[in-house]
Protein backbone atom coordinates (compact mmCIF):
# COMPACT_ATOMS: atom_id res chain seq x y z
CA UNK A 1 0.00 0.00 0.00
CA UNK A 2 1.44 3.49 -0.76
CA UNK A 3 -0.60 5.47 1.47
CA UNK A 4 1.62 5.66 3.89
CA UNK A 5 3.98 7.33 1.89
CA UNK A 6 4.07 11.20 2.92
CA UNK A 7 2.14 13.10 0.62
CA UNK A 8 3.52 15.66 -1.87
CA UNK A 9 4.58 18.96 0.89
CA UNK A 10 0.83 21.38 0.18
CA UNK A 11 2.55 24.46 0.14
CA UNK A 12 4.56 24.26 -3.24
CA UNK A 13 2.18 22.53 -5.95
CA UNK A 14 3.71 21.99 -8.90
CA UNK A 15 2.76 24.54 -11.83
CA UNK A 16 3.35 23.63 -15.08
CA UNK A 17 2.86 25.31 -18.28
CA UNK A 18 0.45 28.84 -18.35
CA UNK A 19 -1.00 27.69 -15.00
CA UNK A 20 2.17 28.68 -13.46
CA UNK A 21 0.79 32.26 -13.54
CA UNK A 22 -1.58 30.97 -10.70
CA UNK A 23 1.74 31.06 -8.46
CA UNK A 24 1.08 34.38 -6.21
CA UNK A 25 5.09 35.09 -5.91
CA UNK A 26 5.47 34.44 -10.27
CA UNK A 27 2.67 36.88 -10.17
CA UNK A 28 4.07 39.67 -7.91
CA UNK A 29 7.28 39.85 -9.99
CA UNK A 30 5.23 40.10 -13.26
CA UNK A 31 2.96 42.77 -11.77
CA UNK A 32 5.93 44.56 -11.12
CA UNK A 33 6.89 44.95 -14.26
CA UNK A 34 4.06 46.71 -15.45
CA UNK A 35 4.31 49.23 -13.26
CA UNK A 36 6.42 52.20 -14.61
CA UNK A 37 6.21 51.54 -18.02
CA UNK A 38 2.26 51.77 -17.75
CA UNK A 39 2.07 55.14 -15.36
CA UNK A 40 4.69 56.55 -18.19
CA UNK A 41 2.21 55.61 -20.93
CA UNK A 42 -0.99 57.19 -19.27
CA UNK A 43 1.20 60.59 -18.54
CA UNK A 44 1.65 60.52 -22.01
CA UNK A 45 -1.81 59.86 -23.71
CA UNK A 46 -3.13 62.35 -21.18
CA UNK A 47 -1.21 64.89 -21.99
CA UNK A 48 -1.67 64.14 -25.57
CA UNK A 49 -5.83 63.44 -25.44
CA UNK A 50 -6.15 66.49 -23.80
CA UNK A 51 -4.07 68.67 -26.01
CA UNK A 52 -5.85 67.71 -28.88
CA UNK A 53 -9.15 67.86 -26.96
CA UNK A 54 -8.17 71.42 -26.01
CA UNK A 55 -6.12 73.21 -28.25
CA UNK A 56 -6.77 71.02 -32.10
CA UNK A 57 -10.06 70.25 -31.83
CA UNK A 58 -12.93 72.82 -33.09
CA UNK A 59 -15.72 73.85 -30.80
CA UNK A 60 -18.63 72.28 -31.27
CA UNK A 61 -21.47 73.54 -33.66
CA UNK A 62 -24.44 73.16 -31.23
CA UNK A 63 -22.82 72.67 -27.78
CA UNK A 64 -20.05 75.12 -28.21
CA UNK A 65 -17.23 74.56 -25.54
CA UNK A 66 -18.89 72.41 -22.70
CA UNK A 67 -18.72 69.57 -25.17
CA UNK A 68 -14.76 69.27 -23.96
CA UNK A 69 -16.08 67.42 -21.20
CA UNK A 70 -16.41 64.39 -24.06
CA UNK A 71 -12.82 63.96 -23.96
CA UNK A 72 -12.89 62.51 -19.91
CA UNK A 73 -16.60 61.33 -19.92
CA UNK A 74 -16.20 58.99 -22.00
CA UNK A 75 -13.38 57.33 -21.45
CA UNK A 76 -14.21 57.36 -17.64
CA UNK A 77 -17.58 55.78 -18.40
CA UNK A 78 -16.11 53.17 -20.50
CA UNK A 79 -13.48 52.62 -18.24
CA UNK A 80 -16.48 51.57 -15.27
CA UNK A 81 -18.27 49.43 -17.16
CA UNK A 82 -14.51 47.84 -18.78
CA UNK A 83 -13.04 47.15 -15.03
CA UNK A 84 -16.52 45.55 -13.72
CA UNK A 85 -16.51 43.39 -16.80
CA UNK A 86 -12.78 42.21 -16.30
CA UNK A 87 -13.54 41.21 -12.53
CA UNK A 88 -16.00 39.29 -13.55
CA UNK A 89 -14.03 37.47 -15.70
CA UNK A 90 -11.10 37.08 -13.16
CA UNK A 91 -14.20 35.53 -11.15
CA UNK A 92 -15.09 32.93 -13.23
CA UNK A 93 -11.73 32.10 -13.88
CA UNK A 94 -11.44 32.36 -9.88
CA UNK A 95 -14.44 29.81 -8.99
CA UNK A 96 -13.66 27.31 -11.87
CA UNK A 97 -9.92 26.72 -11.66
CA UNK A 98 -9.59 27.66 -7.84
CA UNK A 99 -6.69 30.05 -8.43
CA UNK A 100 -6.18 32.48 -5.89
CA UNK A 101 -4.84 35.31 -7.49
CA UNK A 102 -7.45 35.10 -9.56
CA UNK A 103 -9.80 36.79 -6.48
CA UNK A 104 -6.74 38.98 -5.80
CA UNK A 105 -6.72 40.33 -9.26
CA UNK A 106 -10.91 41.14 -8.95
CA UNK A 107 -10.69 42.94 -5.30
CA UNK A 108 -7.62 44.89 -6.68
CA UNK A 109 -9.76 46.56 -9.79
CA UNK A 110 -12.60 47.38 -7.42
CA UNK A 111 -11.49 50.93 -6.20
CA UNK A 112 -10.20 52.05 -9.63
CA UNK A 113 -13.31 51.34 -10.99
CA UNK A 114 -15.63 52.83 -8.40
CA UNK A 115 -13.54 56.11 -9.13
CA UNK A 116 -14.02 55.83 -12.75
CA UNK A 117 -17.67 55.20 -12.60
CA UNK A 118 -18.10 58.25 -9.76
CA UNK A 119 -16.32 60.67 -12.00
CA UNK A 120 -18.31 59.52 -15.36
CA UNK A 121 -21.47 60.26 -13.10
CA UNK A 122 -19.94 63.61 -12.02
CA UNK A 123 -18.67 64.34 -15.32
CA UNK A 124 -21.80 63.31 -16.78
CA UNK A 125 -23.97 66.01 -14.19
CA UNK A 126 -21.77 68.64 -14.85
CA UNK A 127 -22.68 67.84 -18.77
CA UNK A 128 -25.77 67.54 -18.26
CA UNK A 129 -26.57 71.07 -16.43
CA UNK A 130 -25.86 73.28 -19.55
CA UNK A 131 -26.95 70.74 -22.34
CA UNK A 132 -30.23 69.17 -20.64
CA UNK A 133 -31.36 72.09 -17.97
CA UNK A 134 -30.54 69.47 -15.50
CA UNK A 135 -27.74 67.83 -13.21
CA UNK A 136 -29.52 65.02 -12.69
CA UNK A 137 -32.51 63.09 -14.78
CA UNK A 138 -33.84 59.66 -13.58
CA UNK A 139 -32.95 58.09 -17.24
CA UNK A 140 -32.23 55.11 -18.03
CA UNK A 141 -28.91 55.14 -18.77
CA UNK A 142 -28.13 57.69 -15.80
CA UNK A 143 -29.81 55.43 -13.32
CA UNK A 144 -28.13 51.92 -14.45
CA UNK A 145 -24.71 53.99 -14.02
CA UNK A 146 -25.88 54.88 -10.56
CA UNK A 147 -26.29 50.86 -9.91
CA UNK A 148 -23.22 50.20 -11.08
CA UNK A 149 -21.87 52.79 -8.33
CA UNK A 150 -23.81 51.09 -5.62
CA UNK A 151 -22.61 47.69 -6.98
CA UNK A 152 -19.20 48.50 -6.68
CA UNK A 153 -19.52 50.40 -3.14
CA UNK A 154 -21.57 47.08 -2.64
CA UNK A 155 -18.56 44.90 -3.37
CA UNK A 156 -15.79 46.63 -2.00
CA UNK A 157 -17.92 46.61 1.37
CA UNK A 158 -19.02 43.18 0.76
CA UNK A 159 -15.37 42.44 0.42
CA UNK A 160 -14.14 44.19 3.16
CA UNK A 161 -16.67 42.97 5.61
CA UNK A 162 -16.38 39.21 5.60
CA UNK A 163 -13.30 38.13 8.00
CA UNK A 164 -12.53 34.61 6.00
CA UNK A 165 -10.56 35.42 2.85
CA UNK A 166 -12.26 32.41 1.40
CA UNK A 167 -15.41 33.25 1.72
CA UNK A 168 -14.57 37.16 1.13
CA UNK A 169 -13.71 36.15 -2.30
CA UNK A 170 -16.06 33.81 -2.74
CA UNK A 171 -18.99 36.66 -1.76
CA UNK A 172 -17.36 39.16 -4.17
CA UNK A 173 -16.98 36.88 -7.15
CA UNK A 174 -20.64 36.30 -6.75
CA UNK A 175 -21.80 39.97 -6.42
CA UNK A 176 -19.36 41.10 -9.72
CA UNK A 177 -20.90 38.07 -11.98
CA UNK A 178 -24.50 38.88 -11.21
CA UNK A 179 -23.38 42.71 -11.28
CA UNK A 180 -22.17 42.25 -14.37
CA UNK A 181 -25.46 41.96 -15.66
CA UNK A 182 -26.21 45.11 -15.29
CA UNK A 183 -23.21 46.37 -17.76
CA UNK A 184 -25.12 45.29 -21.13
CA UNK A 185 -27.89 47.18 -19.78
CA UNK A 186 -25.70 50.60 -19.28
CA UNK A 187 -24.85 49.98 -22.64
CA UNK A 188 -27.55 49.47 -24.76
CA UNK A 189 -29.92 51.58 -22.12
CA UNK A 190 -29.89 54.39 -24.55
CA UNK A 191 -31.08 51.71 -27.58
CA UNK A 192 -33.70 50.32 -25.21
CA UNK A 193 -35.50 53.11 -23.59
CA UNK A 194 -36.13 56.59 -25.14
CA UNK A 195 -33.70 58.44 -23.24
CA UNK A 196 -32.44 61.89 -22.90
CA UNK A 197 -28.96 60.48 -22.77
CA UNK A 198 -27.73 60.42 -26.71
CA UNK A 199 -27.07 57.15 -28.65
CA UNK A 200 -23.31 55.58 -28.78
CA UNK A 201 -20.95 58.08 -31.10
CA UNK A 202 -18.38 55.50 -31.36
CA UNK A 203 -19.77 51.99 -32.26
CA UNK A 204 -18.22 49.19 -34.13
CA UNK A 205 -21.23 48.30 -36.29
CA UNK A 206 -21.19 52.06 -37.72
CA UNK A 207 -18.93 54.99 -38.69
CA UNK A 208 -18.30 57.38 -35.67
CA UNK A 209 -20.49 60.24 -35.83
CA UNK A 210 -17.71 62.89 -34.62
CA UNK A 211 -15.03 64.98 -35.68
CA UNK A 212 -11.30 62.84 -35.88
CA UNK A 213 -9.81 64.69 -34.08
CA UNK A 214 -12.22 65.03 -32.10
CA UNK A 215 -12.63 60.98 -31.76
CA UNK A 216 -8.24 61.01 -31.50
CA UNK A 217 -8.65 62.84 -28.62
CA UNK A 218 -11.07 61.16 -26.88
CA UNK A 219 -9.77 57.53 -27.90
CA UNK A 220 -6.19 58.80 -26.60
CA UNK A 221 -7.15 59.90 -22.94
CA UNK A 222 -9.48 56.28 -22.93
CA UNK A 223 -6.17 54.31 -23.87
CA UNK A 224 -4.22 56.54 -21.15
CA UNK A 225 -7.32 54.90 -18.88
CA UNK A 226 -6.63 51.49 -19.44
CA UNK A 227 -2.84 52.32 -18.45
CA UNK A 228 -3.50 53.85 -15.63
CA UNK A 229 -5.88 50.85 -14.54
CA UNK A 230 -3.32 48.67 -15.09
CA UNK A 231 -0.45 50.87 -13.58
CA UNK A 232 -2.74 50.97 -10.08
CA UNK A 233 -4.16 47.57 -10.28
CA UNK A 234 -0.35 46.21 -10.47
CA UNK A 235 0.23 48.12 -7.60
CA UNK A 236 -2.69 46.91 -5.40
CA UNK A 237 -2.60 43.22 -6.34
CA UNK A 238 1.33 43.66 -5.56
CA UNK A 239 0.49 44.61 -1.80
CA UNK A 240 -2.84 42.27 -1.86
CA UNK A 241 -0.31 39.53 -2.55
CA UNK A 242 2.24 40.28 0.29
CA UNK A 243 -0.84 40.76 2.76
CA UNK A 244 -1.88 36.98 2.06
CA UNK A 245 1.42 35.64 1.17
CA UNK A 246 2.99 37.06 4.55
CA UNK A 247 3.92 33.50 5.91
CA UNK A 248 5.37 32.57 2.65
CA UNK A 249 8.87 31.84 2.56
CA UNK A 250 9.27 34.39 -0.67
CA UNK A 251 7.47 37.22 1.22
CA UNK A 252 9.56 36.37 4.35
CA UNK A 253 12.78 37.15 2.46
CA UNK A 254 11.82 40.36 0.68
CA UNK A 255 11.13 41.48 4.66
CA UNK A 256 14.52 40.27 5.56
CA UNK A 257 16.06 42.07 2.46
CA UNK A 258 13.86 45.49 2.61
CA UNK A 259 15.03 45.54 6.54
CA UNK A 260 18.96 44.98 5.57
CA UNK A 261 18.42 47.80 3.24
CA UNK A 262 17.06 49.64 6.01
CA UNK A 263 19.79 49.30 8.65
CA UNK A 264 22.24 49.94 5.98
CA UNK B 1 -4.85 76.49 -31.66
CA UNK B 2 -8.16 76.99 -31.03
CA UNK B 3 -8.32 80.03 -28.47
CA UNK B 4 -7.31 84.08 -28.55
CA UNK B 5 -6.06 84.19 -25.44
CA UNK B 6 -5.11 82.21 -22.24
CA UNK B 7 -8.05 84.14 -20.78
CA UNK B 8 -10.35 82.56 -23.73
CA UNK B 9 -9.37 79.38 -23.09
CA UNK B 10 -9.79 79.49 -19.06
CA UNK B 11 -13.48 81.45 -20.25
CA UNK B 12 -14.48 78.26 -21.99
CA UNK B 13 -17.55 80.31 -23.74
CA UNK B 14 -19.02 80.96 -20.48
CA UNK B 15 -18.89 76.93 -19.39
CA UNK B 16 -15.60 77.43 -17.26
CA UNK B 17 -17.39 75.91 -13.81
CA UNK B 18 -19.05 72.49 -16.29
CA UNK B 19 -15.59 71.87 -18.08
CA UNK B 20 -13.09 72.63 -15.67
CA UNK B 21 -14.92 71.54 -12.51
CA UNK B 22 -15.07 67.99 -14.26
CA UNK B 23 -11.56 68.16 -14.41
CA UNK B 24 -10.42 69.04 -11.43
CA UNK B 25 -12.71 66.45 -9.68
CA UNK B 26 -11.00 63.63 -12.12
CA UNK B 27 -7.43 64.82 -11.55
CA UNK B 28 -8.08 65.34 -7.64
CA UNK B 29 -9.53 61.69 -7.11
CA UNK B 30 -6.53 60.34 -9.22
CA UNK B 31 -4.81 61.78 -7.36
CA UNK B 32 -6.20 60.99 -3.67
CA UNK B 33 -5.85 57.59 -5.41
CA UNK B 34 -1.86 57.11 -5.90
CA UNK B 35 -1.56 59.16 -3.06
CA UNK B 36 -3.24 56.52 -0.58
CA UNK B 37 -1.74 53.60 -2.65
CA UNK B 38 2.15 55.02 -2.00
CA UNK B 39 1.10 55.65 1.79
CA UNK B 40 0.15 52.03 1.72
CA UNK B 41 2.97 51.03 0.03
CA UNK B 42 4.87 52.54 3.04
CA UNK B 43 3.37 51.46 5.67
CA UNK B 44 2.32 47.91 4.38
CA UNK B 45 6.05 46.90 5.11
CA UNK B 46 5.72 47.91 8.83
CA UNK B 47 2.70 46.45 8.76
CA UNK B 48 4.14 43.15 7.66
CA UNK B 49 7.23 42.85 9.94
CA UNK B 50 4.69 43.62 12.99
CA UNK B 51 2.57 40.64 11.44
CA UNK B 52 5.66 38.37 10.99
CA UNK B 53 6.61 39.02 14.72
CA UNK B 54 3.58 38.33 16.61
CA UNK B 55 3.02 35.20 14.33
CA UNK B 56 6.21 34.40 14.43
CA UNK B 57 5.55 32.87 18.44
CA UNK B 58 2.01 31.43 17.58
CA UNK B 59 1.65 27.99 18.33
CA UNK B 60 -0.52 27.20 15.29
CA UNK B 61 0.44 25.14 12.27
CA UNK B 62 1.13 27.48 8.89
CA UNK B 63 -2.19 27.94 7.08
CA UNK B 64 -2.55 25.16 4.30
CA UNK B 65 -2.40 27.74 1.59
CA UNK B 66 1.47 29.37 1.58
CA UNK B 67 1.66 27.86 -2.17
CA UNK B 68 3.58 31.04 -2.83
CA UNK B 69 7.01 29.56 -2.31
CA UNK B 70 9.17 30.00 -5.15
Amino acid sequence: MNEHRSPAPQDTPQLTGWRRFASPALCYRLAGHFIRPCTKLAIVLTLAGLYLGFFVAPTDAVQGEVYRIIFIHVPTAWMSMFIYLIMAFWAVVGLVMKTRVSFMLMRALAPTGAIFCFLALWTGALWGRPTWGSYWVWDARLTSQLLLMFLYLGFIALTHSIEDLRRADFAGAILALVGALNVPVIYFSVKWWSTLHQGASVSLSKAPSMATTMLVAMLLVALAAWAYTIAVSMVRLRHIILMRERRSTWVRALLDAQEQKETA
Amino acid sequence: MQWESWSAFWHMGGRAWYVWGSYAVCFALIALEVAQLMRARRTLWQKLRRLAMLENTDTLPPPPDASGAA
